[in-house]
Parts: C-alpha cells; sequence; structure tokens
C-alpha cells in the first residue's frame, strides 16, 4: 500500500540540563494509520509529542507536517495547520462548561457561527457519551471523564493528525473498550498518535508501534513483531 | 430569555436607571456621578485586562493621563477643538497601550506588575519633565469657553452629566459586546489555562496584546473625558494613586463581570465620602470596609451576585 507520510522528524532531540529526554530521533508517520508510541516511565514519549506540537521546544533536529518544514512554527500556528493535542496531565478549562471548553475548540476553526459550533459542540460530546453534563464546569467531572473532555477537544478541531497523551488513564474497563471504538472511529478521519501505557488497548488498536527507551527509538512495527522483540521485553515489557 | 439577552436587559436597565437619576438626585449626588460614571469607564477599561484575561497591570494610569494629557495638549498648544483633543487623547493612550503591551507583555505576574509599574512611572516623570508644556505638578485648566462639543455647553452640569452618561453607556455596551464575541471568550479561556489556550491553537501573545490596546485606549478615553468635563489636567492622575484606583474598583465591584466595575467605582466614591463625613482618618474606615468586604465577598459584589443568583451574568 502506498502511503503518504504526514508528518516526520530528522535528528529531533532535547535535552533538559543533563537529562536527553529526546536523543536524535528520525520518525515517520503515515497518513490514516494509528500509531502508538510506548516505552518505560521517562523514555521522553510526553517530551516527543510535545517537540511536534511545538509545546516544547527542540534543541536539535527538524520537523515536518504535510510536507512542510514547521520546525520554526510556534505551537498555536503549528496546531493551526491540523493538529490535535490532548495533555497526558488533564487540561480543560476546569470552571468553564463542557459546551464552553469545546466550543473553544471547535470555534478555531469554524469561527463563531452560534448554529454550527452548537451542532458541533453537541457531537463531539455526543461521541465520548458526556451529553448529559454539556452545562456543567469541567472540574466536576471525574478525571477519567476529564479526560474523555479532552478528546472532545480534540475532535471538534477535526485535525488531521490527534495526539493522544495516556487518555486512558482513570477510565473503568467498560470505558476502556468505548474509548478503542472511539479511536478506530476516529481514525476514518484524522492519523492518530497515541502514547499508551494499558497494552491491551496498544495491541488492539495500534497498526504500528514505537518503542522509546532512553529518549531514542529502540524498536518499531507492527504489534506482533513488536511483542516478539527481544529488546523491547528487556526494556519495556519485562517478562513479556 | 437566553444568557445573552438577560444580560443586555440587566445593562440597559442600569443605563436607564441613570438617566432618571439625572432628574431626581440633588445636585450634590448629581456631580458625583458624572465623575464616577466617567471613572467607571477607567475601571471598565481596567477590568477587560485584570478582569478577562487576568493580567495585574499596576501602570494604569499611563493609559489614563495619556488620554487626558493628549486631549489637554492639544488643545492648549495646538488649539484644537474640544471633540478632535478627544480623539487626540484616544489615539495617543491607543499609541502607548500598543507599546506598553509589546513591552510588558514579555513578562508575566510580578514581572509584568513590576514593568507595567515603571513604565507608568516614567510616564509621570516625563509630565514633569517637560514641564514647560504640561506645567508639572500644578498641571493647567482647560478654560470654560474652550469645553464645548457641537454647541454643547459641557460646563453646565446636565450636559456634563450625560456627555458622561454617553460615554460610560457607549463603553458598557462594547465591553458586553467584546465579552460575548469569539475573541472576547478566548480572553477567558487565557486567564483560565493559557497553555491549554495555545495547544487549541490560539495565538495567546497576539490576543493578550490587543486585549492590552483595548483596556488601555478605553482608560485613556475616560482620561480624556475627565480632563474635558471637569476642566483640568494634572499630574496626580498619572500617579501611581491612579493605577491602584481601577484596580481597587475592579476588586470591589467584581472582576471578569461588565457591571463590576461601575459598582465598585460607585461604592468606593461614596465610602470614601461618607467615611470622610465621620472622621478625618476616613482612610481607616474605608480600608476596613474594603478588608471586610474581600473576606467575606472575595469575588466583589457582583462577582457574589453572580455566584450566588445570577450565574449568567457577563
Ligand atoms: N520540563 C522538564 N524539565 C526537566 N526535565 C524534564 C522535563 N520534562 C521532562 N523531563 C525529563 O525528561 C525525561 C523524559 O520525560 P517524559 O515526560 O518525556 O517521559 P515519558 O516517556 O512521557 O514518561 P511517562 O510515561 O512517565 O509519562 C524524564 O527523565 C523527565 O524527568
Ligand atoms: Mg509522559
Amino acid at each position: 500500500m502506498a502511503s503518504v507520510t504526514l508528518l516526520s522528524t530528522k535528528g529531533l532531540s532535547r535535552s533538559f540540563g543533563g537529562i536527553r529526554a529526546v536523543e536524535n530521533v528520525d520518525f515517520e508517520l503515515p497518513e490514516g494509520q494509528i500509531r502508538a508510541l510506548i516505552g518505560p516511565n521517562g523514555a521522553g514519549k510526553s517530551t516527543f509529542v510535545g517537540l511536534l506540537c511545538g509545546r516544547i521546544a527542540a534543541s536539535s533536529g527538524s520537523v515536518r507536517f504535510m510536507d512542510r518544514d514547521i520546525s520554526h512554527l510556534p505551537a498555536h500556528r503549528r496546531i493551526a495547520l491540523g493538529m490535535a493535542y490532548t495533555f497526558q496531565i488533564t487540561s480543560v478549562f476546569a470552571r468553564l462548561s463542557l459546551y464552553e471548553n469545546v466550543a473553544l475548540a471547535a470555534r478555531r476553526s469554524i469561527g463563531s457561527d452560534r448554529a454550527s459550533v452548537d451542532r458541533e459542540v453537541a457531537s463531539a460530546l455526543e461521541r465520548v457519551g458526556l451529553t448529559e453534563r454539556t452545562d456543567q464546569p469541567a472540574e466536576d467531572l471525574s478525571y477519567g471523564h476529564q479526560r474523555l473532555l479532552e478528546i472532545a477537544m480534540g475532535i471538534a478541531q477535526h485535525p488531521k493528525l490527534l495526539i493522544l497523551d495516556e487518555p486512558t488513564q482513570g477510565l473503568a474497563d467498560s470505558e476502556i473498550r468505548q474509548f478503542n471504538a472511539l479511536v478506530r472511529e476516529l481514525n476514518a478521519e484524522a492519523t492518530i498518535l497515541l502514547i499508551e501505557h494499558n497494552m491491551d488497548v496498544v495491541m488492539e488498536i495500534a497498526d504500528a508501534i514505537t518503542v522509546l527507551n532512553f529518549g531514542e527509538v529502540l524498536a518499531e512495527g507492527p504489534p506482533e513483531e513488536i511483542r516478539q522483540n527481544r529488546a523491547v521485553q528487556a526494556a519495556y515489557l519485562g517478562t513479556g | 430569555m437566553r444568557p445573552e439577552a438577560k444580560s443586555l436587559a440587566l445593562h440597559l436597565g442600569l443605563l436607564a436607571l441613570l438617566v432618571i437619576a439625572q432628574f431626581v438626585v440633588s445636585p450634590f449626588h448629581h456631580g458625583n456621578l458624572s465623575r464616577i460614571m466617567v471613572l467607571a469607564v477607567f475601571a471598565i477599561g481596567y477590568n477587560v485586562l485584570f478582569g478577562y484575561v487576568g493580567l495585574l497591570s499596576l501602570g494604569h494610569a499611563l493609559f489614563f493621563s495619556a488620554g487626558m494629557y493628549g486631549m489637554g495638549l492639544a488643545m492648549q498648544h495646538l488649539g484644537v477643538s474640544a471633540l478632535a483633543a478627544i480623539a487626540v487623547g484616544v489615539f495617543s493612550a491607543f499609541v502607548l497601550s500598543a507599546v506598553v503591551g509589546a513591552v510588558a507583555l514579555r513578562t508575566t505576574g510580578v514581572a509584568f506588575m513590576i514593568v507595567t509599574l515603571m513604565l507608568a512611572q516614567a510616564g509621570y516623570l516625563a509630565i514633569l519633565y517637560f514641564g514647560a508644556y504640561t506645567r508639572g505638578d500644578e498641571g493647567f485648566v482647560i478654560q470654560p469657553e474652550f469645553r464645548t462639543i457641537a454647541g454643547l455647553d459641557l460646563t453646565d452640569p446636565t450636559v456634563r452629566y450625560f456627555a458622561a452618561f454617553f460615554v460610560l453607556a457607549a463603553c458598557l455596551l462594547l465591553t458586553l459586546r467584546l465579552v460575548h464575541s469569539s475573541f472576547g471568550r478566548v480572553l477567558v479561556a487565557i486567564r483560565e489555562n493559557e497553555e491549554r489556550a495555545r495547544m487549541l491553537g490560539y495565538d495567546v501573545f497576539r490576543h493578550k496584546l490587543i486585549a492590552v490596546i483595548i483596556s488601555g485606549t478605553l482608560s485613556g478615553a475616560a482620561g480624556a473625558v475627565y480632563g474635558l468635563l471637569f476642566g483640568y489636567v494634572g499630574a496626580t492622575f498619572a500617579t501611581v494613586q491612579y493605577s491602584i484606583l481601577p484596580l481597587l474598583w475592579v476588586l470591589l465591584g467584581g472582576a471578569g463581570t461588565v457591571i463590576g466595575p461601575f459598582i465598585g467605582t460607585l461604592f468606593m466614591f461614596y465610602l470614601i465620602d461618607f467615611s470622610s463625613g465621620l472622621t478625618s482618618a476616613y482612610m481607616v474606615v474605608a480600608g476596613v470596609v474594603l478588608v471586610l468586604l474581600t473576606l467575606f465577598a472575595p469575588q466583589g459584589l457582583a462577582g457574589e451576585v453572580k455566584r450566588r443568583l445570577l450565574p449568567w451574568l457577563p
């Protein structure tokens, strides 16, 4: 299958003081894929996606998105090009209603027309199952539900690339099943880059997996291959 | 009613009350209300930045006095008409706020407070330094014969009242419009969670800069109108006291509410007026009331009403 590369990096690095959080990463993400990014705690996963969307400045290296070098664009411009990002540590507008949280996400791309914003918000909240709570402040939601709200904010942006940093943290098993289904649905519209510790989720929905360890790419490939990989087992899956 | 409609009705109601007040209150209160309405415009301008973006400036006297001196100097030295002088004042504040914003917004938090404070202090010193034109500390009076717009005599209490009313009404409706706009909602988003707003693709710096400009320009409009209506331009209006006052008015009235700044200005004006009737240590009385209010109504007067009764209050 001939595939178009949506996003790629060359020699992407970032160190914090002496810590090399991300080290010389070459990465390619074909359009339409669900890619999982895994690795032990502190492997540099969050830093890596932060470098992609510009939240964190790179020490060196470059990022290309949709055939264009975006290395020098500030975060908001990268987002405007079609990336959406959800934070590992939930970051919603706590005192604003769910409606307003999602509306803020929607308006940036579709403008302020009230009817279309209403429609967009209703549909995004419906997809994550939070319709009933539309008018409540976000701070009233449980942690897991705040993560779903973040995903709704991602959906409402209609991104080309949706970056999810540990979205299933705090979700119940039944909610995780719904989440898997949701990600597959979203994949019809968007390429998905998913950081995930829950290996069941990864194995079930990822088309391909990239493993980071000490800031470097340790392995990359389809789920089965990664499961068999010795180095990955040693570094990450423990006994395998 | 939709929230927008309710809030429009409420604010129009307030304006209607102010029209009625013109005909019923005593000359003393009448004069006070004229001042309060213009100062409330200053507070409304301050609130755009403090209440909606969450940026605490300690330098808004700079914008108020830029408007006042822009107006006054244009009349005094260029001999322009009152209306043109107001325009000069507003434009001065506009330019100055763009410059101050571009500089001060490179900092956040306490540093932002200090930078705005220093810049305003520089403005104050500039007024003193150019004493040949500004008459330094003393300031200067704008002669009554020049205080007319379109044949209306602004020294006449009724005309003055309605001039102040007109400016307040325009600002109030403008900010109402602003906070309901998608631009205004992004400002609130920045106040609530700047990083999140940025990661939704909003240009945070640009939004803040525009907010500083709106805030500074409104403050400058208040300064220009105040100088013209009350006939005096002086350096006291550029001192730090006039940077703190709008902060107090907004805190008392309710930061982040459209009506709060007016309520706060009204309340504080009469609080000082009332307590100075009681004792010469009137600032102590005023101080105690302010402390009590911050303890028991930390959101300010309108803020408490919003929290308890009217959650739709913009
Ligand atoms: N802002 C920062 N300042 C200093 N060090 C940082 C910073 N952010 C990350 N690090 C360090 O960089 C390394 C990579 O962190 P990162 O958060 O990217 O890991 P991660 O793979 O997302 O881990 P986790 O699975 O725990 O979320 C860690 O050693 C971390 O301590
Ligand atoms: Mg992480």
